[in-house]
């Protein structure tokens, strides 16, 4: 099907996800604005404003009540999705780079940058789901990345841990409970930053994708690398979808180097892998500066793609997508 | 890897440096230290004559001495025996070390009458090899090295498969792979930084030549070991002679051989010179060439005119017999293989020759018995003569054809594969010189009296021509004017030709097929078995287009038109395909395959390559950074009788059953094999994800159990309400009455 183009940002998009019901897309752009959308037509349903720098990251919890943003005016904020009131303000003294809600939507966390002395950290603070309460200032947990800046984060099944992508390619666990540190695995290649984190469903296992070249499917509990997915391309952003067993992995050149290059050569494309065979399948051309950031939407059904060239393409499967199977697979299904 | 300073090993105490025996050391790498001595030679074999007639012959002496350089005043010393006579030597000290070398170089072992002959030496050298004990009183008989069994050089066209090999160099890796159509090739061997510039195969595929600073090096045999390596420093580019004998290595920069600078199997000889011909079976160097400058020109606006050097300078005759050199506007050298020697000792003068090319095999000419080698050349309008194109014949240096043409700008030189044609494109200006044609004059160089054929219905600029192999069909690609200050290239038109079907087996006359215009198509590439041929657009930055043609399509028999039924040829094109960024196409040399690369050499994107059948179906891509060059390796002519070829042919079918059949068994296994290892990696991921679930239910995870569904308090009072909407799609009135 032909996609949707999301033409509301006037520059690069940074993040963009779906809420839990998949109806809602929003996205984030380093133009200081957060736009909420409808992701069956496109249409756009709001706009939150406040922000006073470019926006790195947004997360909205499972009821789809509450919104959190982060970005390089060292704030984190909370809006009411449905009315765009402002609920919250966090100051830091750097930018935040992440933000996500855990599973039950109680906790929320941060990701600050490393600068001018500042050590990258990870904060949580405990939510209140009701939009009218007063919530805390109060952190209830702060992990310091003293070895190498933490730069994406997320919470495991159950809240149980929390774990970080860092900027020397490695993967750490923590428990969430009290914030000790567990271990961590040199996932991708040394020096090579961990550009995003995404869970599976259920938080049992996740995708990391790399400056490398390549995105990993990594357990949760022992990460442990599953399965290895590599390209021509530094990555941006991987997800992976439901439903099918596929994962999409978005990238290119730099945005540095782009203007010198052709949008060909730029390879400025979406490309879907079989999950469980690491195999190509399939690529998706349209944007024509790197993608910063893949979402797929939460029933399988669709997903969205922000770039560097400040659109958000929302692409519906059609049926081809659902039919394809290789031999063992239909096999399988027959069984 | 360097061991860091802590790691250093400590200092053992008890180490006695005097202990040591160094002697061996010193002599291997003993250090000739300046002496101040360079400027003296000795001379030694004159005549003994008395004390009255020793300024008599100093006088002598210094005439041939001087002819070299300038002896320095009373520079001569002729010592006296104790009978008052000389010694038959004389020690002369020239004026600077370079004019000594000289005197070295190009005196020595010039006779001065009938029996003497005059021996020059430096007389550092005489200081060291003439002592004492320096060189072994004794004669030695040189050590022959046992024989040594060496590996056969053609064992790859022994493969079961019949496969190709080609050689790949991407990155800093140079690797030789056997071709397996849509799979990955497999590796025969590969190495890093085996080459420093780029790889090259010998003509008959016995060679893969390497390039490095000191030289250029082949390898072969079944374990790519090395088979010969030729000193040249600085070498910029390699040529074989056709059958594999000689190599020809060119270096910009003129060597510079001398006692400082030594360069194995090369002497003072090579000093000075650029190009060298060397033997391949010795390794040997035959003979060495400077490069000669071309006078530089000037064109209309007064800018100098940037000249492209010829390469091969050294053209070989197809067998291997003659090597010639032109010198442009002058004449041409030929030499003789293998004493190098220049034939009839001078070159063939030829006022105003622009170029030349030796029959690519050698040429059957009607009514000709004798043994000869052709070469073509062609002379500009020189004053009131008109431009000229001939056939010179080796080694009788005689004309068999001249052809006078006028109005001519430029002309070039295109024989076909078996020398039964020579084509001269001519390009030709109007009296005006404002417009441009061109003319085709075809030399039938088999038939009696070499007669020409002009082909002039073109009415473009001719910018590629090729004769098909072992052919008489040909492709070219015109183009129009091009307009100035224009970004986009001209559109191009390519056209094929073939002869008229003749009776008795004879070629009628060439004959226009086909002109397929609008295109961008500027290159040429003839399966090296004729019939199909690949029309491509190289070094273009919008179009990559690479059309399959076929010559000799089956067309259904009703469907032929009237036209095409006087035609040696059935035009059809099989398949249009792209790759972007192609900069260089190669056929396997069966003719089977196609590949097309698009070569880091030329620019960086996506670099890589494509596999094509003759048919132009695509069988393969990859994409390597940093790749720079996939060259097939070229076979060697078949061994096969004409007869056994036409047998094999006959029973095509028959063969083709057979490979089909194990082409089919081969994919089977391959197969089997990928889904045997897709059905494993699905049955173990399906375990770990049951045992994932499991964990979860353990631990009590709800949330993630249901799909990351969190439940609203106030869930319960969910009111559904139904909403009716009506919409007027139209609306219309009507008056009834």
């Amino acid at each position: 099907m032909r996609p949707i183009l999301l033409s509301g940002h006037e520059r690069a998009l940074t993040q963009v996800k779906y809420n839990a019901d998949g109806d809602i897309i929003f996205s984030v752009s380093k133009d200081h604005v957060v736009c909420a959308w409808f992701s069956h037509n496109g249409e756009r349903l709001g706009t939150y404003h406040g922000h006073q720098g470019a926006l790195w990251t947004v997360d909205v919890d499972p009821t789809s009540t509450l919104l959190a943003t982060g970005g390089a005016d060292n704030t984190m904020r909370l809006w009411e999705v449905k009315t765009g009131k402002l609920l919250k303000t966090w100051d830091f003294a750097t930018s935040i780079k992440r933000v996500e809600f855990s599973p039950d939507g109680r906790q929320l966390l941060g990701v600050t940058e490393k600068r001018s002395g500042h050590l990258s950290t990870i904060v949580v603070y405990e939510i209140n789901p009701d939009p009218a309460a007063e919530q805390t200032n109060e952190q209830s947990l702060r992990i310091v990345c003293d070895e190498s800046k933490a730069t994406v984060a997320g919470f495991s099944y159950m809240g149980k841990y929390i774990i970080a992508g860092h900027e020397d390619g490695s993967v750490s666990q923590w428990d969430a409970k009290d914030g000790e540190y567990m271990f961590s695995e040199q996932i991708h290649e040394p020096d090579m930053q961990v550009t995003d984190l995404q869970w599976a469903p259920d938080r049992t296992y996740f995708i990391t994708a790399s400056k490398d070249k390549t995105a990993k499917l990594v357990s949760t509990n022992e990460l442990r690398v599953l399965k290895s997915y590599s390209t021509d391309t530094p990555l941006n952003s991987a997800a992976i979808t439901p439903v099918k067993d596929y994962v999409i992995l978005g990238g290119g050149q730099a945005a540095m180097d782009v203007t010198t290059t052709s949008a060909r050569q730029g390879k400025f494309e979406a490309r879907f892998y079989h999950k469980i065979f690491q195999e190509e399948i399939g690529r998706v051309r349209g944007h024509f500066g790197p993608l910063n950031y893949v979402a797929v939407h939460p029933r399988g059904t669709g997903y969205c793609s922000g770039g560097e060239d400040g659109y958000v393409r929302v692409h519906h499967f059609d049926k081809a997508y659902f039919d394809f199977m290789y031999e063992v697979e239909r096999e399988q299904a027959n069984l | 890897m360097a061991p860091s300073y802590e790691n250093l090993p400590i200092d053992d105490d008890d180490f006695d440096e005097s202990q040591i025996d160094f002697t061996d050391l010193e002599e291997q790498y003993q250090v000739r230290l300046d002496e101040g001595l360079d400027a003296f030679v000795v001379v030694d074999g004159l005549p003994i004559v008395p004390d009255d007639n020793r300024p008599k012959l100093i006088k002598f002496l210094l005439r041939k001495l001087n002819s070299v350089g300038k002896v320095k005043d009373d520079g001569v010393f002729m010592p006296l025996n104790d009978d008052n006579k000389t010694e038959g030597y004389a020690f002369v000290e020239y004026n600077a070390p370079s004019e000594a070398i000289q005197a070295v170089k190009q005196l020595h072992g010039t006779p001065l009458d009938k029996k003497h002959t005059m021996a020059v030496n430096k007389l550092t050298d005489i200081d060291r090899y003439g002592r004492e004990g320096r060189i072994d009183e004794e004669y030695h008989a040189p050590q022959i090295e046992p024989f040594q069994q060496k590996e056969h050089l053609r064992s790859w066209l022994g493969d079961v498969e019949a496969r190709d090999q080609m050689v790949m160099f991407h990155g800093d890796k140079v690797g030789v792979f056997w071709n397996e159509k849509e799979d990955a090739p497999e590796v025969v061997v590969d190495r890093d930084n085996w080459t420093e510039s780029f790889v090259q195969w010998s003509p008959q595929g016995t060679y893969l030549t390497s390039m490095h600073a000191q030289g250029v090096q082949l390898w072969g045999g079944k374990a790519w070991s090395r088979q010969k390596r030729f000193a040249h420093p600085g070498v910029n580019l390699v040529d074989f002679s056709p059958s594999e004998k000689y190599i020809t290595t060119w270096s910009h920069r003129p060597l510079q051989v001398d006692e400082n600078h030594p360069v194995p199997s090369l002497s003072l000889e090579e000093d000075g010179k650029n190009y060298i011909i060397w033997d391949i079976a010795t390794g040997k160097p035959l003979r060495s060439f400077t490069t000669i400058d071309v006078p530089s020109t000037t064109d209309a606006e007064g800018q100098p005119v940037k000249k492209k050097m010829q390469w091969p300078t050294f053209k070989w005759s197809s067998d291997d017999k003659y090597v010639a050199r032109m010198i442009q506007g002058q004449s041409i050298s030929v030499y003789e293989l293998p004493r190098m020697n220049l034939l009839d000792k001078s070159s063939v003068k030829i006022e105003g020759v622009m170029d030349f090319e030796w029959a690519p095999a050698t040429p059957r000419r009607d009514g000709v018995k004798s043994y000869e080698q052709l070469f073509c050349y062609w002379t500009p309008e020189l004053g009131s003569n008109p431009a000229k194109v001939a056939l010179m014949s080796i080694p009788s240096k005689e004309v068999v054809r001249t052809r006078n043409l006028f109005n001519v700008s430029d002309a070039k030189l295109h024989w076909q594969s078996e020398a039964a044609y020579v084509c001269v494109k001519v390009d030709r200006h109007s009296k005006s010189k404002k417009s441009m044609a061109t003319n085709l004059e075809i030399f039938r160089v088999r038939e009696k009296g070499v007669p020409v054929e002009v082909v002039d219905s073109i009415k473009d600029t001719v910018i590629n021509f090729a004769w098909e192999p072992k052919g008489n069909r040909f492709v070219l690609i015109t183009t129009g004017e091009i307009p100035t200050q224009s970004a986009v290239p001209p559109k191009t038109a390519v056209s094929f030709f073939c002869p008229e079907k003749a009776k008795g087996g004879a070629v009628g006359n060439f004959r226009h097929i086909r002109t397929i215009d609008k295109k961008n198509s500027n290159a040429i590439y003839w399966s090296p078995k004729g019939r199909f041929v690949v029309v491509a657009t190289l070094q273009s930055q919008q179009s990559f287009d690479l059309d399959f043609w076929d010559l000799n399509f089956e067309k259904p028999k009703d469907d032929k038109d009237d036209k095409e039924k006087e035609l040696t040829a059935n035009l059809q094109l099989m398949s249009t395909a792209e790759h972007y960024g192609v900069s260089d196409i190669e056929w396997d040399p069966t003719g089977r395959y196609v590949a097309t690369v698009a070569s880091a050499f030329r620019h960086h994107m996506e670099n890589g390559y494509h596999l094509y059948d003759f048919k132009g179906q695509l069988l393969r891509e990859e994409h390597i950074d940093r790749f720079k060059q996939l060259i097939w390796r070229p076979r060697p002519p078949t061994l096969l009788s004409k007869e056994e070829q036409a047998e094999i042919r006959k029973n095509l079918r028959n063969y083709s059953k057979l490979f089909d059949e194990q082409d089919l068994a081969k994919k089977n296994t391959a197969n089997r094999q990928v889904v045997e290892l897709r059905r494993r990696l699905l049955l173990e991921w399906l375990a770990w994800r049951e045992a994932q679930v499991q964990m979860l239910k353990d631990e009590g995870a709800e949330i993630e159990l249901n799909g990351g569904v969190v439940h609203k308090e106030a869930e319960d009072e969910v009111e559904e309400v139904e909403e009716i909407v009506e919409e007027i799609i139209e609306e219309t009135e009507e008056v009834i009455g």
